[in-house]
């Protein structure tokens, strides 16, 4: 319990709750990835590394404030998968309008959401349960609406959303820094947040003082969802097409950018600023193996054995 | 030692009745929809997924007793089919099955140990290890599909002794060693004991731990020899196998009445799960349903079976 933040203080740069072991990994990494690759550097990769962080960015984001409450959301990347799927279709086989595709692709991701926290919430079933049996559904409603084909001659409005700038940014960056600000608002300066952090510190206490606390669980997989969804809109323009499973896999990414950034499976420990970190950390990862000639299905192994050995630091540390 | 947790009659009553009016009311719909569905043929078919189906369920049975999850089943079944595979075609038949059984050990022995000894949340040690067998999967097969296996390996899984298949043969007496396994040795009381309520488990001086590592081990080299029986069927082994396997898994356990809080449920359960499900996927390719849908459908069960454990449990205990 000792380690809840105090409610209403936002922690500050300098009073950060220690470095999550992600800084300094990113760090040794960087330097690793630098002496074996000499590309790696380059401003060209380094701002291909941002971009590709960008969507892992977004849904970490919303899978910290999931595990904070003790959760878990194994669907996210289906769900990304899906609302890409519903956001593309609907621009090219019925001719949408942008603005009207989004927000029908930003409400898939909000009912998804709210169907795992209403499951989670007000009929107490597991959330690993739920979210498994969800992601199989949202991949094959995606699968059905494509017939398991690419969505492809998406409108050219839609590559702005990867390739576009604004201010001098691309706007992926300054989507990534949005969604940091509101949740970083959402989290250390509203109500919603510091119930967050009780409800994985101590769910019981904060039922018996009164707080609906199963209305805050769903806002969590709801805000989880809808992000996973704004994802999906970087990702879909950065391939200029969709694909039903072209994020599965994404949610595991994420779950290890939360722990790298660590953020805890109990006790409602962490924080974004970990976060950020820990999906930088596995976006370098992932480019520097690449870049030193790894394929993509050793990325997967080396990610899976990062996890892991993340929490079992943090379980042996938290027993010591 | 301490009684197994036992199931109240009200609610063993709850879940045998509901059980059997799923699969009555499956086969008369199924009856009625298609003429083909009651061919002898198409029995053979659904018997045969129902064995395969209860084979990948077997060990995540046995985990989720004691409150735990086996995320990882469909990528080591994969991962060490493939292993297995690849000696397999070369004509190394024992060695080959050695290989994948001992593969699908050593990954429950590691989840086990996570679990147990240092302390990670089974869903989390797991989903580690799934992905780590599924990258390993796919760096050994380099995208390649193994296939052409010798007749003798292939009747395990495609073969009939008296006109029954030789997987359901293999499930049933799976089913019955496993059955005897938990309820009548050491070990499987003290799974139910362990799901029960860990703490008094320990108190009572049994090697949880030690229980533990075992029965993560067991899930692990049972979903190997899962693996074997499937490619056995189907005569070919790519690095995809096993990949959809884990939801319909969880789902024939939930199904089965295991609770996934632990402590109350048994392999018989499972058994009528794999039933259950066979049969939905049957009815779906009978009626024409795109498969696209299956996972839709195995995603809907697994919630729709833990929602009525967890109502069951609220309104009468």
């Amino acid at each position: 319990m000792g380690a809840v933040p105090r409610a209403g203080r936002a922690p500050a740069l300098g009073r950060m709750p220690g470095l999550p072991g992600a800084a300094y990994l990113l760090v040794l990494l960087a330097a690793g990835f630098m002496a074996a690759a000499p590309e790696f550097a380059s401003a060209r990769n380094l701002s291909n590394i941002g971009l590709q962080a960008a969507a892992l960015l977004i849904v970490s984001l919303g899978m910290t404030l999931v595990i904070l409450t003790e959760g878990i959301d194994l669907s996210l990347g289906a769900v990304l998968g899906l609302s890409g799927v519903v956001m593309s279709v609907l621009l090219v086989s019925d001719g949408l309008a942008l603005p009207w595709a989004l927000a029908a692709a930003l409400l898939v991701g909000v009912v998804a959401g709210s169907v795992n926290g209403g499951f989670i919430a007000y009929a107490g079933l597991p959330p690993f349960i739920v979210t498994l049996g969800t992601y199989g559904m949202a991949q094959s409603l995606a699968m059905v609406l494509t017939s398991g084909n690419s969505v492809t001659g998406l409108p050219a409005s839609v590559r702005w959303l990867n390739e576009g700038e604004w201010l001098g940014l691309p706007v992926p960056v300054l989507a990534v820094a949005a969604v940091f600000v509101v949740t970083y608002v959402l989290l250390y300066h509203t109500r919603f947040g510091r119930y967050v952090f009780a409800i994985g510190g101590n769910r019981r206490a904060l039922e018996l003082s009164g707080v609906p606390v199963r209305a805050y669980l769903v806002a969590v997989y709801a805000y989880a969802g809808f992000l996973a969804a704004l994802a999906s809109f970087i990702m879909t323009a950065r391939m200029n097409a969709a694909h039903p499973t072209i994020a599965i896999g994404l949610e595991f990414d994420a779950i290890a950018a939360v722990v790298l950034g660590g953020t805890s499976f109990d006790k409602g420990r962490g924080g974004i600023w970990g976060t950020v970190v820990g999906a930088l950390t596995v976006a370098l990862l992932r480019n520097g193996l690449n870049l030193i000639g790894l394929s993509t299905e050793w990325q997967v192994a080396v990610v899976g054995l990062v996890i892991v050995s993340a929490v079992a630091v943090d379980a042996l540390r938290s027993r010591a | 030692m301490i009684a197994a947790v036992q199931r109240l009659p009200a609610e063993v009553a709850f879940v045998v009745f509901t059980r059997a009016a799923v699969v009555a009311a499956l086969v008369i719909l199924l009856a009625f929809a298609s003429p083909h569905f009651l061919t002898s043929d198409n029995l053979v078919i659904i018997l045969r997924q129902a064995a395969l189906q209860f084979l990948m369920s077997a060990g995540l049975t046995l985990v989720v007793l004691t409150g735990g999850i086996d995320l990882s089943i469909g990528a080591v079944l994969g991962l060490s089919a493939c292993l297995g595979a690849a000696l397999i075609a070369k004509g190394l038949v024992a060695a080959g099955i050695a290989a994948a059984l001992l593969v699908g050990l050593a990954c429950g022995l590691v989840n086990g140990a996570l679990v147990a000894y240092v302390g990670i949340p089974a869903f989390i040690a797991t989903y580690g290890m799934l992905w780590m067998a599924h990258g390993l999967g796919y760096v050994f097969m380099k995208g390649e599909v193994i296939h052409g296996f010798a007749p003798g390996f292939r009747s395990l899984g495609a073969g009939f002794v008296a006109a029954i298949p030789v997987p359901v043969l293999i499930a049933a007496g799976l089913l019955a060693v496993l059955h005897v396994v938990l309820h009548l040795t050491r070990f499987g009381r003290a799974l139910y004991a362990i799901g029960g309520n860990p703490v008094t488990a320990r108190l009572t001086g049994m090697p949880v731990k030690r229980y533990l590592v075992a029965v993560y081990g067991l899930s692990g080299v049972l979903a190997a020899f899962a693996g074997l029986v499937v490619i056995a069927r189907v005569n070919a082994a790519d690095s995809g196998t096993g990949e959809e396997l884990l939801l319909t898994a969880i789902a024939a356990v939930c199904l089965g009445g295991t609770s996934l809080f632990g402590g109350v449920g048994g392999i018989a359960g499972t058994a009528v799960g794999a039933l259950i499900l066979a049969l939905v996927v049957n009815g779906m390719n009978m009626l024409g349903i795109a498969t696209f849908w299956q996972a839709f459908a195995m995603g809907a069960i697994v919630i729709l079976a833990v929602l009525a454990d967890v109502s069951f449990k609220r309104r009468f205990s």
